[in-house]
């Protein structure tokens, strides 16, 4: 009996592994083997991120999630996993050289979220976009992602839609 | 403490109407329980007038890693004396643009962090004005209530609400003897990052807590003309706030319902 439930659990185990083995590969596959459908997450502007990106994807709500809860109650305010911090580093720019709200398909955490179709409330509360400060020093400085079509995306160059579930649904999406 | 005549001592409102910022129900209270007579009451007195309530930090900013801890317990003393009409709305002001709630005209659903409440005494027909915002209960009775534990005190006394829990039920404005919390009720956009605030939760002031962890001055303190407030903490007895409590009369609003505020107030 217990051979067959540990059997069971392996066999689960293993399609488990393949399933996301699978998933990750059609993620990170070549931007050139891309389907138009496939989300494009912009890439960011900051240096590496807190986490392999690949560990990032499956598990960024649950370090969000327990960063709020330091940050909130204990007053712990490193950058790292910091929601703020994430904003800055990720933020996208609109043809006038401003960063784009949540309500501009191209943010970077709509890019995938409006793929997978799963709402998030961050940004109920939360502002989704750098503040004044960064927005300021990052006008003097200029976004060194930015192309002349103002976004950078995993896409090919000058590519600045981010193709949505919804739109692909609708049949609008080439 | 010195010795104040009763007509002295300012009761606050305990219902303030925020809809014109006038009191309707003023009713005399003291700080009765903590009133103790000292004895050269004129000595005491003649410090008052010259002594500059500086707006002072005394304390470094904390890591950012270290959480923090009940060793301090932050607090204000706000000098009723010190401040005009324009003055308190300077201070309003300051907290509005610090946090980015704002006055959309709407008296009766806007949010208020921070208000000005007019008083006038009775006898003397003297009126004045003091800014009145979250008195930072010692034993809040916004935590008390709260059904989702959305509502909390700080280790260092600070009290805010984690809006990730909190379900909006409004619970605690009812509680709040204050009346210090505000429901949000219109979408919001465009919040300052350090000050996430949204429809269907319940805010009030943080004591600008993200100010207050990189060892800064909330923001009202800084606005307030003539060191009128000063922030500092309370358990320190060498701060400039302990000091100063220590030396000149101060009140708690509402000390008979013995929450311990960590605001305190002089001249009122
Ligand atoms: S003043 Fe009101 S909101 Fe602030 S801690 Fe006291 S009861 Fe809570
Ligand atoms: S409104 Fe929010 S913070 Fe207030 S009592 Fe209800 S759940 Fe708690």
């Amino acid at each position: 009996m217990k051979i067959v439930l540990i059997m069971q659990r392996l066999i689960l185990t293993l399609l488990g592994v393949s399933f996301v083995g699978v998933s990750l590969l059609a993620f990170t596959g070549q931007a050139s083997a891309q389907p138009a459908w496939m989300p494009k997450p912009p890439k960011a502007i900051g240096g590496q991120c807190d986490l392999d990106p690949k560990i990032m994807r499956k598990t960024h709500m649950n370090l969000l999630d327990h960063k709020r809860d330091q940050t909130m109650h204990d007053g712990i305010r490193t950058k790292k996993f910091s929601l703020k911090n994430c904003i800055a580093c990720h933020a996208v720019k609109d043809e006038s050289n401003k960063f784009v709200t949540i309500k501009d398909e191209r943010h970077f955490c709509r890019s995938c979220h409006d793929y997978v179709a799963v709402r998030m409330d961050c940004f109920d509360c939360h502002a989704s976009r750098p503040g004044d400060a960064m927005n300021k020093a990052a006008k003097a400085a200029g976004n060194p992602h930015d192309k002349s079509a103002g976004v950078s995306s995993m896409g090919k160059a000058g590519d600045t839609t981010v193709v949505t579930l919804r739109k692909f649904i609708a049949g609008e999406a080439k | 403490m010195i010795s104040l005549k009763p007509d002295q001592i300012q009761p606050v409102a305990q219902n303030t109407n925020t809809n014109d910022g006038k009191i309707r129900d003023a009713k005399t209270r003291e700080d009765s329980s903590r009133r103790e007579f000292l004895k050269g009451s004129a000595a005491a007195l003649a410090l008052a007038p010259g002594m500059t309530l500086f707006a002072y930090g005394e304390a470094g900013a904390k890591p950012a890693a270290q959480a923090v801890t009940n060793k301090s317990r932050w607090g204000l003393l706000i000098d009723a004396a010190k401040f005009s009409d324009a003055d308190v709305d300077a201070c309003v002001k300051a907290c509005q643009d610090e946090n980015g709630w704002r006055d959309n005209g709407r008296p009766l659903t806007d949010a208020q962090w921070i208000r000005r409440v007019n008083l006038k005494n009775k006898k003397t027909e003297e009126k004045f004005s003091l800014p009145m915002m979250c008195q930072h209960c010692a034993e809040p009775p916004c935590v008390d209530v709260c059904p989702t534990g959305a509502s909390f005190k700080r280790k260092d006394g600070i009290v805010l609400v984690d809006k990730h829990i909190c379900i909006g039920c409004r619970y605690c404005m009812m509680a709040c003897p204050y009346k210090a919390r505000s429901f949000v009720h219109e979408h919001v956009e465009d919040q300052k990052e350090h000050a996430p605030r949204g429809i269907g939760t319940v805010e009030s002031c943080t004591m600008c807590v993200h100010l207050v962890d990189e060892g800064k001055q909330p923001a009202c303190v800084k606005a307030a003309p003539r060191g009128g407030m000063v922030f500092g903490d309370l358990n320190d007895k060498s701060s400039k706030l302990a000091q100063l409590i220590k030396s000149v009369a101060t009140q708690q609003v509402r000390a008979d319902l013995n929450l311990d505020p960590g605001v305190r107030y002089r001249n009122i």
